[in-house]
């Protein structure tokens, strides 16, 4: 987290308030919360009233695949499909899959390219099969395993085009690429706090006026009756403060964190050279501080463990339950083999990261490699 | 002694933890490892049957967490089904009984893990396993009630050199009073018993879904048949119940399986005298307390888990094993491990494959 994040939370930790209450330590409490949606609304050029909070990247997903699938359905019954791509996260794709086996949705994929972007012909091609069939498109704006950049903008005006709804998954975006909700066209937008220096447990689902959702929290009907539950004032606060400085920072931070990726992607190359870079080539189509290898020979989750004991930390694809990593459901949906896709971690930079982190990558990951092969090689 | 770097296999029990922390205490550089086999991942265990579920992936984390230990998860699902579940399915479709433990020991734990911790960097397997190590051979655990030698005797000295049971010289009462102490919250987890792979202790029902009705007759050694079954795999030597007869023996005296006939499906029973075994037959002997026998060694076998200890004469027979039990010994099945003791020293085991009856047919 941001130390003036933490610092803003700590305080608001220590007073006490109810937003929603009517005395005077709630209207101060609430006073905090209405700042901060005005803040985070001005940094991302929506209306503060565009502002719903959320506990997080994950509830807003669901709140807006679920909530609007219902509320798109219920104005017109014969609207039952959902269109997203196979690399959304778990958060969106399970919901979809959720709301396929109970809810009889049809959910319909848009297929990426090899560097894992959805061009616009592809969402065009599924919505003309039918338009009048669709609740609504849920399109990342950028992929958190591979950072590939999607032209939100451009599929947002062709989904516009055919009267339907577009959600994004914004949280990978706010803190290293410019986003305006106004300017994408887009109808629904996730933002999250940790993955901007902020806390844990904060964060908002931006919908377009006249976009409701059917709620999925019932209850004092916080936040225009679409989000229940009393609003975590300190987490809010904190959320805005790294929102605003997060934004001060982009531009620049952009730029370093470009240097230092492209510096780490020179490293691993030069000491592992048949590692293979996954998604778009370093450049305006990725986000700055991500890099994502596959590593031939190797199984991703024993490379983890031999970096993660040099004080390396990286990460492979989708994590379950159990701790045992799955292969990246995003390498499978980009068409590479599930050896390729064991095979891969993903590397990403963000403001705490510095060259010492990229050397220190770069010197043990060849030795790391060859462990790894020889450990797989049963 | 030098600190090692040492892959310690936690099962989410309370064995498997404090030995653990043990390793730690002694100095080495510890690693935990959770193995994930099951294939059913997220059943909860009922009381003290089945184990390695979502829930003591999680035990087992904690335990990391008191330890002060890394904590990863191996999937080792696909190859423990490979080399232990499918093996244990096969040796009772050819009239055999398995012990998966022995299996795991010698095909998973001791050796794919093993080979995996050894690649990564690692000196050695650390265990909960009740049994010592002496000199590169092993010993009985002080806690005999315990002790499972048994189940390790299949491992070479190699594996053994790589191993670590630090439980050896406790009793589990002071283990459970220990990881109590040492603040593991598994202290009273009940131990998981049988199959760890049949989570509601149903053999029968789970060889049955896999091998289908295979039925055949139950005959005495006479080959009069008395009884029908619906599986041979059902049965193993030495058992009295569930036997499926026609009508009770002339003596009224109650029967045993003495063999199983895999081809035929033939079951044979007969009187209690009937199951004493004067001779085996071994194969594959593994040579671990002792050099490999040239000639006759007099020592005591064990002919499976928590079973009897008999004097017995062991003899090399080209590459198999030739054990006479004076004494006769019952309820000797092929598939099984004989492991040869000398006190409580391991010298050797070998699989059985052959028993030769006291009293011939």
């Amino acid at each position: 987290m941001l130390p003036e994040a933490i610092e803003v939370m700590t305080e608001e930790l220590a007073q006490v308030g109810n937003p929603s209450s009517l005395h005077s330590a709630g209207r101060r409490a609430r006073r905090v919360v209405e700042e901060s949606r005005e803040q985070i609304a001005e940094i991302l050029n929506a209306r503060p009233s565009e502002v719903v909070f959320t506990s997080g990247g994950t509830e807003a997903d669901n709140l807006a695949v679920k909530g609007l699938y219902w509320a798109r359905r219920a104005a017109d019954p014969a609207r039952r499909r959902i269109l997203v791509t196979p690399v959304e996260h778990h958060a969106v794709l399970d919901s979809a899959h959720w709301l396929h086996s109970h809810e009889n949705a049809d959910v319909s994929w848009l297929e990426v390219d090899g560097g894992g972007v959805l061009r616009p012909e592809t969402l065009r091609a599924a919505l003309e099969q039918d338009p009048g069939s669709v609740t609504l498109a849920s399109v990342m704006w950028v992929n958190n395993e591979v950072g590939a950049v999607q032209p939100v903008a451009e599929l947002a005006e062709t989904a516009r085009a055919h009267g339907i709804i577009v959600h994004s998954d914004g949280v990978q975006a706010a803190a290293q690429l410019p986003v305006d909700f106004a300017a994408s066209g887009v109808d629904a937008l996730t933002v999250t706090g940790h993955k901007l220096g902020g806390p844990v447990g904060a964060g908002a689902l931006l919908l377009r006026r006249g976009t409701e959702p059917v709620p999925i929290l019932h209850g004092g009907g916080q936040e225009r009756d679409v989000r229940s539950g009393t609003l975590d004032a300190p987490a809010i606060r904190a959320f805005a403060t790294a929102v605003v400085i997060s934004a001060e920072r982009r531009e620049a931070e952009a730029k370093r964190l470009t240097v230092l990726r492209d510096d780490l992607i020179r490293q691993v190359v030069e000491a592992v050279p048949d590692a293979l870079l996954n998604g778009p080539p370093p450049g305006p189509g990725r986000l700055p501080g991500n890099a994502h290898f596959s590593f031939p020979g190797c199984e991703g989750d024993a490379l983890l463990m031999l970096l993660d004991a040099k004080g390396i930390a990286c990460s492979t694809g989708s994590a379950c339950t159990a701790g045992v990593a799955q292969p990246s459901h995003v390498l499978l949906a980009m068409g590479a083999d599930e050896d390729r896709a064991r095979g891969s971690l993903r590397f990403s930079l963000g403001h705490t990261s510095a060259q010492q982190d990229v050397d220190a990558l770069g010197a043990a990951i060849g030795e790391a490699v060859e462990r790894a092969r020889r450990a797989t090689s049963r | 002694m030098t600190s090692m770097r040492v892959l310690a296999a936690l099962s989410g029990g309370v064995d498997s933890a404090t030995a653990a922390a043990r390793a730690v205490d002694a100095g080495h550089d510890v690693t935990a490892v959770h193995l994930a086999l099951s294939a059913n991942a997220s059943s909860y265990r009922t009381g003290a049957r089945g184990c390695c579920t979502l829930e003591d992936a999680r035990d087992a984390r904690r335990a990391a967490d008191v330890i002060g230990v890394p904590f990863y998860v191996w999937d080792m699902a696909g190859r423990f089904h490979q080399d232990v579940v499918e093996d244990f399915v096969a040796e009772y479709a050819a009239g055999r009984t398995p012990n998966p433990c022995v299996r795991c020991n010698e095909k998973i734990k001791f050796a794919a893990v093993l080979d995996r911790a050894m690649a990564l960097g690692f000196d050695a397997v650390c265990t909960g396993h009740y049994a010592r190590l002496d000199d590169g051979a092993l010993r009985r655990s002080v806690d005999e009630g315990k002790d499972q030698s048994y189940v390790l005797a299949v491992l070479t000295r190699d594996q053994l050199a790589r191993a670590m049971f630090p439980l050896g010289d406790t009793t589990k009462n002071q283990v459970r009073a220990e990881a109590a102490r040492r603040g593991l919250g598994v202290a009273d987890k009940p131990d998981s018993h049988d199959v760890c792979f049949i989570a509601d202790g149903d053999t029968r029902g789970f060889l049955a879904r896999r091998l289908g009705a295979a039925p055949g007759l139950v005959v005495d050694r006479s080959g009069a048949t008395i009884g029908r079954h619906d599986g041979a795999y059902a049965f193993t030597v030495g058992q009295r119940r569930g036997l499926g007869l026609d009508r009770p023996a002339a003596d009224g005296r109650p029967r045993y399986v003495l063999s199983i006939e895999p081809v035929t499906r033939t079951v044979t029973v007969g009187a209690a005298e009937e199951l004493d075994i004067r001779g085996i037959t071994a194969q594959r002997p593994v040579w671990t307390g002792c050099d490999p026998l040239t000639g006759p060694r007099a020592c005591e076998v064990q002919l499976r888990a928590h079973g009897a200890v008999h004097s017995c004469v062991a003899r090399p027979d080209g590459d198999d094993l030739t054990i006479t039990v004076p004494r006769g010994a019952r309820g000797v099945a092929t598939g099984q491990t004989a492991v040869l003791y000398d006190g409580d020293t391991v010298l050797g085991s070998a699989t059985i494959t052959a028993t030769r009856a006291a009293v011939p047919a």
